[in-house]
């Protein structure tokens, strides 16, 4: 029998999985079984399949994924906390014929920038925002988000989230998705393989509709804070199926009109 | 000729200065006394004229975050406000400023604190010129005491913004924002082409550089400290290069008025009035708030008896005169606020009261 040597196996041939190109060498940050990873890597794919590095602009947020700039390898700016949609707006409106996504956390978008979000979407800015709702503060420690479910415990709801005391959790999606400046509105999450496929095909398509004008594409991942839930990764993914998507459910909430 | 001169509000000369500058965007929110700056633009429709786009925001916050983004694409953006939402522009501006982006703000002042009043105030000297922020940082500030500099100092600031990488304000007050007086406009100037766009603008990133991120955050506290040291060394230089300034009869003066923008207008007439009774008196007048110019006010307290710093507030600008004098004569201030302007003669008493007696 011949000697099989490595040379003979890494061919371009062979290859059924490699990293984009464009995303960095950078090891992540992200703790083990965070969403940001898998949404980092989905953004970047679509970015290289559509060829579009040399015109994308990326805002982060503040947050964990304040170094989204370390990462996905195009032009990024860093946002005060909440503000991502503003400059989105300048930047499209300065730069027309380019792609400008946000990213941004619960905390961000739906917390100290929810007037930002809203008028952005109102305007119908032709942009595309990616909403990742982990219900919770990852970044500062845990705290309670404005996501946070009902009776969930964090830092700052010791004795879990009375919707009396603290207010109920928001669904900002739904609510943008009643905006005429909203064109295309969805809900995906990325702990399973097949949701990771449906993610991509909703961020493919939330950043080729910037192609249309019509407005913003807004994608929301519902994902897992394992470190802010205080569970090993395996459980956050479960409290996630039986807690996150009964209240925030997965699908479409506003198509476009063919 | 004549008819290059047109008459119009301090506010209009600056909103029609910005097109005329090469303005790439103006993001803006409501507020007397101010209003008439994005009025006009929204008449004058620029998108037309010149491509400049015009919005308006949601609030001063979401303004002055629009302009991070515009300024971050390498693009010559402005504001405008008024004193309570300058304020709200605060963190933003600084976080402009620790990014490093050439933005022009506009504050036409008036009294607070709080929502005060909307009439003309110079309570805002402190802010504008000691930051006004969080962090160490400051701007660069011009201080037009005409509608005619209104318009002069809008290609200034971009020209000046873009020279240092940092937020230039325009310092005035409801006075001049409100007042109608001729101005003669520069001809247009091209905005910019796309390659001539700043190499660090975030445009998209082309296969030959590197990525651009504007960012002001470090967590490496060794490395911010450079950073830091690097504004500095900013500052300094423009404290050597930029200090404008203005005197009138101040050569042969034994007292001096300091003052800016409106109330360097008033104090003329003072100067004027005091030769009448006698008293030599000159005036002073920084054109650049920060930076300030120490050097020139420090080398005249070597030849005047006293400085009398005059301003619409409580005694902002004084603490600089203090400084800049450093003991060398006696330096006082006197304030009207509130939105209370000071009369030619009454500053006139002052003077004589606190310097010369009677």
């Amino acid at each position: 029998m011949a000697e099989l040597d490595i040379k003979d196996i890494v061919k371009e041939e062979n290859i059924v999985y490699k990293k984009t190109s464009v995303l960095t060498d950078n090891v992540m940050h992200y703790c083990p079984g965070c969403g940001h990873s898998t949404t980092h890597r989905i953004i970047a794919e679509v970015i290289e399949e559509m060829g579009i590095q040399d015109k994308t602009i990326g805002i982060a947020p503040v947050g964990c994924s304040v170094f989204m700039y370390d990462y996905i390898d195009v032009d990024t700016q860093e946002a005060a906390h909440g503000r991502a949609p503003a400059l989105a707006t300048a930047i499209k409106r300065l730069l027309p014929d380019r792609y400008v996504f946000t990213y941004q956390g619960d905390g961000d978008l739906a917390a100290i920038g929810t007037a930002e979000t809203i008028h952005a979407c109102n305007r119908g800015e032709n942009i595309t925002m990616i909403f990742i709702n982990n219900g919770i503060y990852g970044m500062t420690g845990g705290q309670m988000a404005p996501t946070s479910l009902e009776g969930m415990r964090t830092s700052t709801t010791p004795y879990g989230r009375d919707p009396g005391l603290m207010g109920h959790p928001i669904k900002m999606t739904e609510l943008v998705a009643q905006l005429p400046g909203t064109y295309y509105v969805t809900r995906q999450a990325v702990h399973t393989p097949n949701l990771v496929r449906k993610t991509k095909k909703a961020i493919r398509k939330a950043f080729e509709y910037q192609k249309l004008n019509r407005g913003v594409s807004f994608v929301e991942v519902v994902s897992n804070c394992n470190s802010g839930w205080k569970m090993p990764p395996v459980q956050a993914v479960k409290w996630l199926d039986e807690n996150m998507l009964p209240f925030y459910p997965l699908g479409d909430i506003k198509v476009p009109e063919m | 000729m004549e008819e290059d001169f047109v008459l119009m509000k301090g506010n209009e000369a600056l909103a029609e200065a910005a097109i005329r500058a090469g303005a790439d965007g103006y993001f803006g929110y409501p507020i007397t006394p101010q209003s008439e700056v994005m009025e006009y633009l929204t008449a004058a429709k620029p998108w037309e004229r010149t491509g400049m786009v015009v919005l308006q925001a949601e609030s001063e916050v979401s303004a002055i975050n629009m302009l991070y983004g515009g300024a971050g694409a390498g693009k010559r953006v402005m504001t405008s406000s008024s004193s309570p939402g300058i304020s709200l522009m605060q963190e933003g501006i600084s976080y402009i400023a620790g990014a490093e982006l050439p933005v022009v703000v506009a504050n036409v002042v008036r009294g607070g604190p709080g929502l005060g009043t909307i009439q003309p105030s110079q309570s805002d000297y402190f802010q504008a010129t000691k930051g006004g922020g969080h962090g160490d940082y400051h701007l660069l500030v011009l201080a037009p005491s005409s509608v005619q500099e209104m318009a002069d100092f809008m290609p200034l600031a971009f020209d000046l913004a873009f020279k240092y990488r940092n937020p230039v304000m325009i310092l005035s007050d409801g006075a001049i924002g409100q007042m109608m007086e001729k101005v003669k406009f520069q001809p247009q100037r091209p905005r910019m082409k796309e390659e001539e766009l700043p190499d660090w603008a975030t445009i998209g990133k082309k296969p030959e550089r590197e990525r651009n991120i504007i960012t002001s955050l470090d967590l490496d506290p060794y490395r911010q400290e450079r950073f830091n040291r690097k504004l500095v060394e900013k500052y300094r230089k423009m404290k050597e290069e930029e200090v404008r300034y203005e005197t009138f009869q101040c050569e042969d003066a034994e007292y001096l008025f300091v003052a800016y923008g409106t109330s360097s207008r008033i104090c003329q007439k003072s100067v004027q009035l005091a030769r009448e009774k006698g008293i030599k008196a000159g005036l002073f007048r920084p054109i650049t708030l920060f930076p300030f110019p120490e050097k020139q006010v420090g080398a005249l307290a070597g030849q005047v008896k006293g400085m009398l710093s005059v301003e619409m507030s409580a005694g902002q600008m004084v603490e600089d005169v203090r400084l800049a004098v450093n003991g060398k004569v006696p330096v006082e201030h006197y304030g009207r606020m509130g939105g209370v302007i000071p009369t030619p003669d009454e500053i006139v008493e002052v003077l004589i009261q606190k310097f010369i007696g009677g």
